[in-house]
């Protein structure tokens, strides 16, 4: 029970740092980075869902984000265009719309695709792949190639997808004009608001029997067939929900970064985030959320430092995680927690703590 | 469709082959289950045991037969829907979920007849599936803790007690206590006796003190085939399954 409370006064916590404290120490450039990384950490949290509970192992969330950040970019572009075409479309010497593009004249359709297409196509990759019993490794292999081939398939198509420039320059967001400061500072509330909820629902997630079930069959498939469960069915479900926060991430991402592009969806940036997630604990949503906050801040920092250097120490960190710690960040903490409280009472035998996978 | 529920014996095996690479595990095998049977398996390594349990459940897809389940063809059948009609098994090397505690574990297995809908909900509480299960296997004290930290007999109850909570209509048993200590052994022949009583179960088994103790009906499988099929003492004075298989225990038996 204790634990319980403290876990509420913990998320409180974070919730103030993240609503109050944030807003009113950082300057407005500092806060529009932090939204940033709590696109970010959006994304991370699906992640942890299909890979740390689900052990689901996707190098491909990237394309999700792609798909629900273009979902929105498409709307915005269309109406700033107000009727005629994108200005990127008249460049590429298009005349007429491409039918694509048609529904995302609508707000609505736009707002419903970001999570509707990313679910879809998710729900449709887990029922082939999961059924077929494809997994591990091979699983990884196959979302790589997936985000591989779809940012290609961006970049080839310059007229309907804008190519390699992706779609930029919005100048209406919803009424606002998206460069304020004023705007800025609301899609940042908005962003660490969506986060959260996001987070206690796929925390409710994991303590569901629901939860319970992922995490057995990430420990033993084939034994939960022989429960009687379909595990094919629980894989896909959680994988097609993960796609749905990286496309709600990504839709986000558009008007707080104000961009939308190949090089933000393939193979890199996928990868980036599943090691953000290693780094900062896969085993605990929190962790996720934490790894990719931590990590994309320390991108940001060092990169203003030493260009180009940032991707050495990512895959370095990512490999002593894996191999010395690879509970993370957050295994770190627990581990040292336990020892310090084996200290304090050496008396009693040393038990480990029953582990709340959603701490 | 052959035969209704009624007439049909629990589980009627025939002409059952299963072949690996050239291999003829099982060729052409009989068998035919009553309801409320206790039935031990025998048979030396390689006799063609697990395979045929593998089918039974769906892991293996044989050559040629049949497998009826209260009148129902379920060779082919994919695993978890054999399971829903009431098959449940046990593997040789348990497997629980080490992760979760050991009412979780009989919560889940209790659980596989929920949509999936409601699975969304937080358990709250035990159920008395569950509670009933966890009385039966005797690791009441133990309910809280993750599975990971029991020992391998406790393990083996667990799966038992998944089993039990499932409320099959027939149990399958993979070798229940290789590996067990004596003690473990005794145990586990009295959770067996107790569970006979209201179950239907099929137990493989090598180990022949066990055997003489809690067995009553007896298969011998000898290279794919089903030997002779009897009670104990009968199967055990049988000249051929000496040769094959109780030659040796007898004469140290003597």
């Amino acid at each position: 029970m204790s634990a319980r409370l403290r876990g509420y006064a913990l998320f409180a916590g974070v919730a103030a740092l993240a609503l109050v404290v944030a807003p009113l120490v950082l300057p407005a450039f500092r806060l529009d980075e932090l939204a940033k990384y709590l696109c970010f950490a959006i994304a991370a949290l699906g992640i942890g869902l299909a890979w740390g509970q689900g052990g689901m192992l996707t190098l491909g969330q990237g394309v999700f984000f792609g798909l629900g950040g273009y979902a929105m970019a498409m709307y915005l572009k269309l109406h700033d265009a107000d009727g005629d075409l994108p200005d990127f479309m008249v460049w590429s010497g298009v005349e007429k719309l491409p039918a694509l593009w048609k529904p995302f004249e609508s707000p609505v359709v736009a707002v419903v695709a970001v999570v509707a297409v990313p679910v879809a196509v998710a729900t449709l990759l887990g029922v082939l792949v999961f059924r077929q019993r494809v997994r591990g490794a091979y699983f990884a292999i196959l979302t790589q190639a997936l985000a591989a081939a779809f940012g290609i398939l961006i970049v080839g198509q310059q007229a309907l997808t804008g190519g390699t420039n992706g779609l930029t320059n919005f100048y209406d967001f919803f009424g606002q004009d998206p460069e304020a400061d004023s705007t800025q500072r609301t899609m940042y509330y908005v962003t660490a608001v969506v986060l959260g909820v996001l987070y206690l629902a796929a925390r409710q997630l994991v303590k569901s029997r629901f939860g319970r079930l992922l995490v057995a069959v990430r420990d033993g498939e084939d034994r939960v067939r022989f429960l009687g469960y379909n595990p094919a069915t629980v894989k896909t479900v959680t994988f097609a929900v993960s796609a749905g926060m990286a496309g709600i991430a990504g839709a986000l991402f558009v008007p707080v970064v104000g961009i939308i592009s190949p090089s933000l969806l393939d193979v890199v940036p996928s990868l980036e985030l599943v090691v953000a997630v290693a780094v900062g604990g896969r085993y605990t949503l929190a962790g996720a959320i934490l790894g990719a906050v931590a990590m994309n801040y320390a991108k940001t920092s060092f990169s203003e430092q030493w260009a180009g250097g940032w991707l050495y120490l990512e895959g370095a960190l990512f490999i002593v995680v894996m191999t010395l710690a690879p509970k993370g960040a957050i295994g770190l903490y627990e581990q040292a927690r336990d020892a310090l409280a084996r200290r304090r009472a050496p008396a009693a035998p040393a038990v480990p703590v029953g582990k709340e996978a959603a701490a | 469709m052959s035969g209704t529920e009624k007439d049909a014996a629990l589980l009627e095996i025939r002409g059952l082959e299963v072949v690996f690479d050239g291999f003829r595990a099982l060729g052409g095998v009989d068998l035919t289950v009553e309801r409320g049977e206790l039935r031990f398996l025998i048979g030396p390594n390689g006799a063609g045991k697990t395979t045929l349990i593998d089918v039974v459940t769906g892991l293996t897809r044989p050559a040629a037969g049949s497998v009826r389940f209260a009148g129902t063809d379920v060779a082919g059948m994919r695993e978890h829907r054999i399971v829903r009609l009431g098959i449940g098994r046990t593997f040789q090397t348990s497997v629980v979920f080490e992760e979760l505690s050991v009412v979780e574990n009989l919560d889940l297995a209790a659980g596989f007849r929920r949509p999936l809908p409601t699975l969304l909900r937080q358990r709250r509480g035990v159920s008395d599936t569950v509670a009933a299960a966890l009385d039966t296997i005797g690791l009441g004290a133990l309910a809280d803790r993750p599975a990971g930290v029991l020992s391998h007999g406790q393990r083996q109850w667990l799966e038992i007690g998944m089993l039990v909570a499932q409320r099959p209509r027939l149990l399958l048993l993979d070798e229940p206590v290789a590996g067990m200590s004596r003690d473990e052994r005794d145990r586990t022949g009295e959770l067996l006796t107790e569970i006979a009583r209201d179950h239907t179960v099929v137990v493989v088994e090598h180990d022949m003190e066990f055997l003489r103790r809690y067995a009553s009906q007896v298969t011998v499988l000898h290279e794919g085939r089903v030997l002779v099929e009897g009670d104990v003492a009968a199967v055990q004075a049988d000249p051929r399954v000496q040769e094959v298989y109780l030659g040796r225990t007898k004469k140290e038996a003597a």
